[in-house]
């Protein structure tokens, strides 16, 4: 129940706390103890970095997400009814699907529920809840892969110390949340709809360019030159949503704390890194810890950490990833 | 002087005061940088709200449509009422709609709903009910009313015939001309007409077309619920007393608002259009 509690409140916008003497195992506070003493140089991490470059899971991630979204495409096109509509509802072979949080939003506006509707909410939630929630995110939203080409602009201009990083308070995206959910059910309008870049590009990929893309392309530079992967981290609701789903998931990374060097590689390629808090040195509280459920899945970390101490798992089937 | 003592003094003691200030300040910047984001956000979303206020686009909708409001509100913005429709009459909102961005309308003039679906499709398709699902039929449709915008365009008010090609071969609309195909709509293009007076208008109202069909015994699928109770449009004599043979479209109770009129009405701009304005409340 604790990494409930502690997954929940970091999805609302808490920082991860320190854990507490007698959180540990006995067993991780063995390891902890041997681990003080082990010296590991930086030169003998970089050189073990260099010997792992890959990017398995990333390109199975991107694979997905340009094929899903493609296939939204095709079926428009070539008139074939495999997937129809757009990501915020559609029908795949027939069976209703409605994005949990656009589907939210159209109920708290409307006040008035069809049962088609309910039905599609209903499939989607349990997918989700199967494939890890926030998978949406990294395996599905069209956003998050053009932001993620942004990162890697921005980072390099932080590199190269042409711009700086502006962090904001993580529980802004709580109080986005509960202020979309007011404004729907106050105005009668899907307000979040609007300036959805989720909705916007997904239309936009199936029925053509719009102006609204424009925002798309704002929101992008803001990410770029003001704030690395503002919208995902500071704002979109839908990755609320689905956060709330995911920690209920049998699908997550799991960390492994035996190996692990602990040079943080892995949260620096995380859109979330707080959720990979227990790999900084001293923090595990037992040999294996789910990661949290802001986690998105997205497996960059997996890719990155050359000791293989993080892996996905799906709890109750242990090693099958 | 002071200045040495103070560093002196932040040597002695580390944890002293100016770090923790430091910090405090930090959160304090990243508390505000939060409130302005959060109110830049929430400020751009809401002007959503000023194209919606003012209607500054009033737009057709397509059939089954709910009141306007409603239909904003319950529209989830997926195109799938776009998807099935054979004629493409339908297409989704650009983001000078405001809260209307991504939610569908018709374009009459450009592409006319002309119901060669047959079942509504686009309001079976519909996953919310924004397009009401307790329609069946197009006579149950009310999406606008037709109104003979400008008389003195009219051809058929000047007595006038029609030859040639609907709108020129430009244009690329569509519609269902059951005599060619039951099921495949042509360009209207490749339609040539050769009338004595004009009277492109009715002859091309889905619901008058329909009534045909039914006097003929005919019914769609062999459907009589499929037949309209009310006509739609009829062209009625106009004498002025000239010696000119006047005839004027008049609409009627059964108009369902389509458009198919104002698409194919062969006057720049058309003559006959779609009132938006009364649609549901008139039935
Ligand atoms: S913890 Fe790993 S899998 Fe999860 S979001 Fe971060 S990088 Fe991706
Ligand atoms: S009723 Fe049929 S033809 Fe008319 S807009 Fe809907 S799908 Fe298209
Ligand atoms: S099918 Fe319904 S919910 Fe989807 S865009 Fe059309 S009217 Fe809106
Ligand atoms: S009069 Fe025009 S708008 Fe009315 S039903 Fe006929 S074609 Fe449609």
């Amino acid at each position: 129940m604790n990494f409930f509690k502690e997954s929940l409140l970091q999805l609302l916008g808490r920082a991860p706390t320190r854990p507490k003497p007698d959180d540990f195992s006995p067993e991780v506070k063995k390891i902890h103890f041997y681990k003080k003493g082990e010296k590991v140089t930086l030169d003998e991490i970089r050189a073990e970095h260099a010997a792992h470059k890959s990017h398995k899971w990333r390109n199975r991630r991107w694979t997905t997400l340009l094929l899903v979204n493609l296939l939204f495409v095709v079926s428009y096109y070539f008139d074939i009814q495999l997937l129809e509509g757009a990501l915020t509802a559609s029908r795949f072979m027939g069976f209703h699907m409605a994005d949990l949080n656009s589907a939210l939003q159209v109920m708290l506006a409307f006040k008035h529920v069809v049962l088609n509707l309910l039905i599609g909410t209903t499939t989607v939630f349990i997918l989700w809840l199967l494939l890890g929630g926030r998978t949406f995110c990294s395996w599905v939203c069209p956003y998050h892969l053009l932001a993620e080409w942004a990162e890697k602009i921005h980072l390099w201009l932080v590199e190269h110390k042409l711009v700086k990083n502006h962090e904001f308070h993580r529980g802004v995206r709580t109080a986005f949340y509960v202020i979309f959910a007011l404004l729907a059910l106050g105005t009668g309008y899907t307000v979040y709809e609007t300036i959805s870049p989720t909705g916007i590009l997904s239309r936009a990929i199936i029925y053509g360019a719009t102006l609204a893309l424009g925002w798309v392309v704002f929101l992008l530079l803001f990410e770029i030159f003001v704030s690395q992967r503002a919208w995902c981290r500071y704002v979109c609701p839908i990755g609320m949503t689905y956060g709330v789903v995911g920690l209920f998931s049998p699908l997550r990374v799991v960390y492994n704390v035996e190996s692990c060097k602990h040079e943080g590689e892995c949260r620096k390629v995380c859109l979330v890194p707080h959720v990979l808090d227990p790999v900084i040195k001293g923090r595990a509280i037992d040999i294996n810890v789910p990661i949290g459920a802001d986690c998105t899945r997205c497996g960059l970390c997996i890719d990155i950490c050359p000791t293989g101490s993080l892996r996905y798992e799906i709890k109750g089937l242990n090693k099958v990833l | 002087m002071s200045e040495e003592k103070q560093k002196q003094n932040a040597a002695a003691a580390p944890t002293a005061a100016p770090v923790i200030n430091r910090r405090k300040q930090q959160e304090r910047r990243q508390f505000l940088r939060s409130l302005m984001l959060a109110a830049g956000v929430v400020g751009i979303s809401a002007m959503g709200y000023i194209p919606v206020a003012r209607s500054w686009n009033p737009r057709l909708r397509p059939p089954g449509a709910l009141v306007e409001d409603e239909f904003l509100a319950s529209c989830i913005k997926c195109g799938q009422c776009v998807q099935v429709c054979p004629v493409e009459a339908i297409t989704l909102a650009d983001i000078m709609d405001g809260f209307g961005v991504g939610v569908p309308y018709v374009d009459a003039r450009d592409q006319a709903c002309d119901f060669s679906c047959d079942g509504l499709q686009c309001i079976l398709a519909c996953p919310t009910g924004a397009l009401s699902h307790s329609l069946n039929y197009p006579h149950e449709v009310r999406m606008g009313f037709a109104r003979l915008d400008r008389p003195d365009l009219c051809l058929a008010m000047h007595g006038k015939g029609f030859k040639g090609q609907i709108r020129g071969p430009e244009f690329d609309g569509l519609f269902r001309y059951t005599e060619i195909d039951r099921w495949k709509p042509q360009r209207v293009h490749e339609q040539t007409f050769d009338l004595e007076l004009c009277d492109l208008c009715v002859r091309h109202c889905p619901i008058e077309i329909r009534i045909t069909q039914c006097e003929a015994g005919k019914p769609p699928s062999g459907d009589v619920n499929q037949c309209p109770p009310r006509h739609a449009i009829e062209l009625q004599a106009e004498d002025r007393g000239d010696g000119v043979m006047r005839m004027r479209p008049v609409v009627l109770d059964g108009c369902v608002g389509c458009g198919a009129c104002e698409m194919v009405c062969p006057t720049e701009p058309a003559a006959i259009v779609i009132d938006i304005e009364s649609t549901v409340e008139r039935v």
